[in-house]
């Protein structure tokens, strides 16, 4: 049996001003000021938004819980609690990952089950127990029933919930070495398109439609990517945040005015990773990311942060506001990035 | 300073037993008798704590800062001339020292606006070793870093003591916002405190209120003015030698000497008290020791109206002395006094000493220890176990980092700068980081493994592959097995698969043994474990031919565990029970010498162990099958391959 001491982990909310205000030149300005905290029990691993007003966080001591904010009190309290979500018999199993659609939650863990909650619902929806062997690391949303997990054998699983079995309805995996997956994020428009990052470092792009090996691979970091995000409402913009302490602005061009983009697929300019041509022989768009070879020029990338972080462990975007939180216990925000 | 402190959960007059960790002490109550029986004692251990500092929420900040300001330091290139980095020394020290002032203000903010009295206490006490502190390094850097000669000295020393002397501007503020400033009762306190300091353009301001007030002493009050306007400040950038300089401030001090001998103001005793500061007169300075506050702002004061070019070396003689002087003989030193005059004294070693018994935390000494060293200012100063100074204070506060489970990582940046012990500090700590979820296990291996560290790679995968085996995580375990290249482990891990097929009948984790690609290599066993499954993948689809021959290489090439060799015969009897002929005539011949192979080895120690009478039926009826079916095979493999095809 392990002890551990306990720690003084929190849970805040933080305020960075409600205005964007035009006219300044840095995109770093004025502190954020903390509205409301609340104790948590152990690390949190993973955290979303359920809704307005209710967070969801995943902790390593295996709990899953609730909290809400109240805005007018601004307070937060705990809302509801699932203590031992994630656990072994006889040790905690930390809570990996969690994802929400509301009043859906799914979390996954270091004991290789995945959970479905339901908000306002005291016992568990469905449990997967052991289905993976090895720890996942990250889920994400692939549509409102299927979900994608990654492992640390280097396998991004689907899993479709109508069905009843528990087992995954599709095992993609790099073939090679088995690198483990430590992020994913689906494409906001193209359901298809998936980008996972691992302990490499490599940013991968995945077609789940087809084949099991990922479209394109990119050097992307000197250490473990932690997290992979894909901007919401503009996908052309995707930002990765690793242990070497960097934080990456993917660019992706897609002009309309450069036809090699649009329509079938034997245009010679595009050059892809993969043997197979792409999907699309019937005139669908195809996306820049699936023709990813950052050689190429198509792709851009820009450090987001004065180099000498630690790690970069956690990052978050909407709009043009990026924000980040390094293991020099410090969060940058950028208020005016340029998507 | 020593601190007595009672264990509240031991009783007293029991005895206690203790042991070292790396930044508390673990105490517990023990019964310690010559001889006899031992009874009962408690159940407790109690953890001391030495430095509470390191979980102070605000200090933190601190904390992190000054690691990104010293790593910052540590990458300044080493070939360039030290003349061209003292002003890169000078920032740097000046960007310690606002984060200083930085954690000052949300320490004041949070005393402030506290309800809780405990924490207000606290937090007030924090804020004034702070100030101390950067008192302190501040007159270091004025001292020793920035290194001002005569002329420059005393300008920065004034800046020096204005900077810690901010109640002046709030005085001053109280009493030009009231209704009539020239009869605020604080008036002169406040125009002596800016004399004092040497700020003469705000006396001259202040002053005018007052003329205007006093008509008839109208031209008093003008002579005062001009008096103040003459003096002469040296400017460091300009044109002026330094002795041109004291020519023209020995002039200037003969006509305050004339003006006071002429009585010109000795019908106003405040501005005759003015014109005695100028001219630097000690009774008269010590007079007004309340508005100075401290033996340094006395000092400075009075090097500013007597010695303004004061050389460096000459400053520890009138520091002693000021030192005598204001303190009288009832008051003793503070620590921060001999702090202070070792700085005076230039002796730098003596501040380091002074400051370390002083403070609770290491991170002062440490890193003012380690930009002066930068500076070269540090002779090599040898301990006796072999470091220097510089590297023997960051190991200690490293150290003491390390115990904390989130500022651990700053930590490892210090050691890295240690050349001398760092490394082996290093692998020593990093292997009790504990270890409560997979991430922070891959964030201490990154670290690890960028330094080579492979001894400490090892060990913390197989702490790590351990506990995942423990929890049945096979999968896990494999992977922290394959990260650690660590071979027997992998075979451990197959061992348990193995055993668990042959448990089961079926294969667990299938997700894992079908995807090993180039990991199967890594022990024999789990390429034994890859294959077998991939003759059952075969076997199901219907390949029967390959499945075969794969099953056959399994046992002549040796991959299986002998062990194993009965399960995968049994597993060949369905191929051998086939329709059509699957196993070649030379294969069942390296079939039959398998089984015989395996039987004689059996019968060798089947006399010696006792087993169950009907283990052993089974045994021999398995053999018997096989033989038989071995048998059939090779009559119809001979048949078939000596027929010719028409």
């Amino acid at each position: 049996m392990n002890v551990f001491f306990p720690t003084d982990n929190r849970i805040s909310i933080w305020s960075i001003g409600s205005n964007l205000s035009t006219g300044m030149e840095d995109g770093f300005e004025g502190d954020p000021q903390l509205l409301c905290e609340h104790k948590h029990d152990g690390d949190v691993l993973d955290l979303q938004f359920l809704d307005q007003d209710r967070i969801v966080t995943a902790s390593s001591t295996g709990a899953v819980t609730i909290f809400r904010h109240h805005q007018n009190s601004q307070t937060i309290s705990v809302s509801q609690l699932w203590a031992r979500a994630h656990c072994y018999p006889c040790d905690n199993a930390p809570c990996t990952g969690v994802v929400c659609s509301s009043p859906e939650i799914v979390t996954v863990g270091e004991d290789g089950r995945i959970i479905v909650f339901r908000a306002d619902q005291e016992g568990v929806v469905r449990v997967i127990e052991n289905a993976d062997s090895s720890t996942i690391h990250a889920v994400t949303y692939l549509r409102t029933t299927e979900i994608l997990t990654v492992n640390s054998i280097g396998q991004l699983k689907l899993w479709d919930f109508r069905q009843q079995s528990n087992s995954p309805s599709q095992i993609l995996s790099l073939s090679g070495d088995r690198v483990p997956l430590h992020c994913v994020d689906r494409h906001p428009n193209q359901q298809h398109i998936v980008a996972t990052g691992g302990q490499d470092g490599m940013l991968c792009v995945w077609d789940v439609r087809q084949g099991n090996t990922p479209f394109s691979l990119m050097e992307a970091h000197t250490a473990e990517m932690w997290e992979v995000h894909f901007h919401p409402t503009n996908p052309d913009h995707l930002f990765t945040c690793s242990e070497d302490g960097s934080l990456l602005h993917w660019e992706t061009s897609s002009h309309s005015d450069m036809p090699s983009f649009l329509q079938g697929g034997r245009n010679s300019s595009m050059v892809s990773r993969s043997a197979m041509a792409p999907a699309g022989g019937n005139q669908s768009l195809i996306s820049a990311w699936l023709s990813g070879d950052s050689s190429k020029g198509r792709l851009e990338t820009t450090h987001m942060l004065p180099s000498q972080t630690l790690s970069v462990n956690s990052l978050d975007v909407l709009g043009p506001c990026l924000v980040c939180g390094t293991d020099g216990e410090a969060i940058f925000v950028n208020r005016q990035v340029p998507v | 300073m020593r601190v007595k402190k009672n264990i509240p959960a031991i009783s007293d007059g029991k005895h206690m037993g203790f042991a070292w960790g790396p930044g508390d002490i673990l105490v517990y109550e023990t019964l310690y008798k010559a001889s006899g029986a031992s009874g009962s004692g408690c159940s407790f251990i109690h953890e001391i704590r030495k430095d509470e500092d390191i979980y102070s929420p605000i200090l933190r900040k601190l904390f992190n800062e000054s690691h990104h300001i010293f790593v910052g330091l540590q990458t300044i290139r080493e070939e360039l001339p030290s003349k061209s980095k003292k002003p890169q020394f000078v920032s740097i020290s000046k960007n310690y020292r606002s984060v200083i002032r930085a954690c000052m203000e949300e320490l004041q903010q949070v005393a402030v606006s506290t309800r809780n009295v405990e924490l207000a206490t606290q937090c007030g006490n924090q804020v004034s070793i702070l100030l101390a502190i950067e008192l302190i390094w501040n007159l270091c850097e004025v001292l020793f870093i920035d290194a001002a000669p005569a002329g420059s000295l005393l300008l920065h020393l004034l800046d020096w003591v204005r900077l810690h002397k901010a109640d002046v501007d709030e005085r001053a503020r109280e009493v030009l916002q009231s209704e009539s400033p020239a009869e605020h009762h604080d008036y002169w306190d406040v125009v002596v405190s800016y004399v004092l300091q040497g700020r003469l353009e705000e006396v001259r301001q202040m002053l005018v209120k007052q003329g205007t007030l006093q008509p008839a002493a109208r031209s008093m009050y003008k002579q005062m003015d001009t008096l103040l306007s003459k003096m002469p400040f040296y400017n460091p950038g300009g044109t002026q030698t330094l002795t041109e300089f004291d020519v023209k401030w020995r002039h200037w001090h003969e006509e305050v000497d004339r003006c006071l001998q002429d009585n010109s103001f000795a019908s106003n005793r405040h501005l005759e008290v003015i014109c005695k500061i100028l001219l630097g007169d000690e009774d008269t300075l010590l007079d007004h020791k309340e508005l100075l506050g401290t033996w340094y702002h006395f000092l400075v004061t009075r090097l500013l109206f007597c010695h303004p070019t004061v050389k460096p070396t000459e400053l520890h003689y009138y520091a002693q002395s000021c030192m005598t002087m204001f303190l009288d003989s009832r008051s003793v030193s503070e620590p921060l006094d001999n702090i202070l005059l070792a700085a005076f004294e230039f002796d730098i070693h003596q501040v380091i000493k002074e400051c370390s018994i002083a403070l609770n935390n290491w991170w002062f000494v440490a890193h003012l220890t380690d930009l002066l060293d930068h500076c070269k200012l540090l002779q090599s100063h040898n301990l006796h176990f072999g470091s220097n100074l510089r590297e023997f204070l960051l190991l200690e506060y490293a150290s003491g980092l390390f115990t904390h489970h989130s500022l651990w990582q700053l930590a490892v940046d210090y050691f890295d700068h240690c050349p001398e012990f760092g490394r082996v500090y290093l692998e020593l700590q990093i292997e009790r980081v504990p270890l409560e979820t997979e991430r922070k296990a891959l964030k201490v291996l990154r670290i690890c493994e960028q330094r080579q560290m492979s001894e400490q790679v090892r060990s913390i995968c197989k702490i790590m592959a351990m506990r995942a085996l423990r929890n049945n995580r096979l999968g896990s375990a494999l992977s922290w097995s394959i990260r650690a290249k660590d071979a027997a482990f992998a075979t451990l891990i197959s061992e348990r698969f193995l055993q668990d097929y042959c448990a089961k009948g079926t294969f667990s984790d299938l997700d894992l043994i079908d995807n090993l690609g180039p990991a199967m290599l890594l022990s024999d066993r789990l390429t034994f474990l890859g294959k077998y499954r991939e003759f059952h993948k075969l076997y199901g689809e219907k390949r029967f031919r390959e499945a075969a021959k794969l099953l056959l290489s399994l046992m002549t090439a040796k991959i299986a565990p002998q062990s194993f060799w009965m399960t995968l015969l049994t597993d060949a009897l369905p191929l051998l029970e086939q329709k059509e002929v699957i196993f070649t005539a030379d294969q069942t011949y390296e079939l039959m010498f398998c089984l015989e192979e395996l039987t004689s080895s059996l019968n060798i120690t089947a006399s010696s162990t006792d087993r169950p009478m009907q283990e052993e039926d089974v045994e021999v009826t398995k053999v018997e099958l096989l033989r038989l079916a071995l048998a059939r095979n090779l009559a119809q493999a001979i048949v078939k391959e000596g027929t010719v095809e028409t």
